[in-house]
């Protein structure tokens, strides 16, 4: 390919260079995760309609939403789920303050994307020790 | 561009600017405004199921049956479900490019989208005149 390319410079030149050419920014990934949540969340509905389905059915069904959550994967699901529910969200007020046309600037925009993923995590950890928190009062 | 005497589009296709799918920017405008109020509803949402962690069945069915829990559920689902149909609608069509594949995943989209939804909203409304 190489070798053709330096005989024929008119032969096999990319016309639209793809996503392994570029450097990977930070704005770049963040769409990409933006997308890859949004995903997540489509089939982590499943997950909610699973807890609200089991308490309209009864105590028995319940009882094994409840038995789930507790178990290891419950709760890393559970985390993920919320961290993928923050982040999506915060990323899409980031786009929405994208289409309305600010924060378009090379310092903004890096700013806002820093804002997005420090915040998801941030916000995550602080829902998961006020739901412990809760739980550890009730108990 | 629009005043190109070779443009297919006849003089009224142009004035509604509808495009060749004939909805125009609806589907990006839901897909914004779901988003805008899925905003408020899923930090309610966090809010109500922080409110039901470790509890039993009977305070989950009370707290969830409640008016006001009740329709902020029935909101926060009908708007996801519609988002999520969107945007996956967006996801397929980017990157399945087999016409008869796409057709299928997007019909496959559709009604995953809506039983999840219909799912949900039944169970909310169960809950809520506790039959």
């Amino acid at each position: 390919m190489m070798a053709e390319a330096k005989t024929s410079r008119l032969k096999d030149r990319p016309l639209s260079p793809h996503l392994q050419i570029y450097k990977p920014l930070l704005t770049m990934m963040m769409s990409i995760v933006h997308r890859i949540t949004g995903a997540a969340l489509f089939f982590g509905m499943l997950l909610l309609v699973w807890v609200l389905i089991a308490a309209a059915a009864g105590p028995n069904a319940y009882a094994s939403v409840q038995w789930f959550m507790e178990t290891l994967l419950g709760r890393l699901i559970l985390f993920g789920y919320t961290w993928a529910l923050i982040h999506h969200m915060l990323g899409g007020i980031k786009h929405l303050i994208w289409d309305l046309g600010y924060g378009f600037g090379p310092v903004e925009r890096e700013w806002l994307t820093v804002a997005t993923l420090v915040g998801s995590i941030g916000f995550t950890v602080l829902i998961w020790i006020v739901g412990y928190l809760v739980m550890g009062v009730l108990r | 561009m629009t005043e190109d005497h070779r443009s297919m589009r006849t003089p009224l296709g142009r004035v509604l600017h509808l495009g060749s799918a004939h909805h125009g920017t609806r589907v990006f405008w839901h897909q914004r405004l779901t988003a805008v109020a899925n905003v408020p509803l899923t930090i309610a949402l966090i809010v109500i199921i922080i409110g039901l962690m470790g509890r039993n069945h009977a305070a989950v069915v009370q707290i969830l049956g409640s008016t006001f829990v009740a329709l902020t559920m029935l909101l926060f689902i009908v708007t996801s479900a519609y988002h999520m149909w969107l945007g996956m609608q967006v996801i397929i069509e980017d990157y399945v490019h087999d016409e008869n594949w796409k057709l299928v995943s997007l019909m496959l989209n559709t009604f995953f989208s809506f039983a999840v939804g219909l799912a949900a909203v039944f169970a909310v409304l169960k809950l809520s005149f506790g039959l």
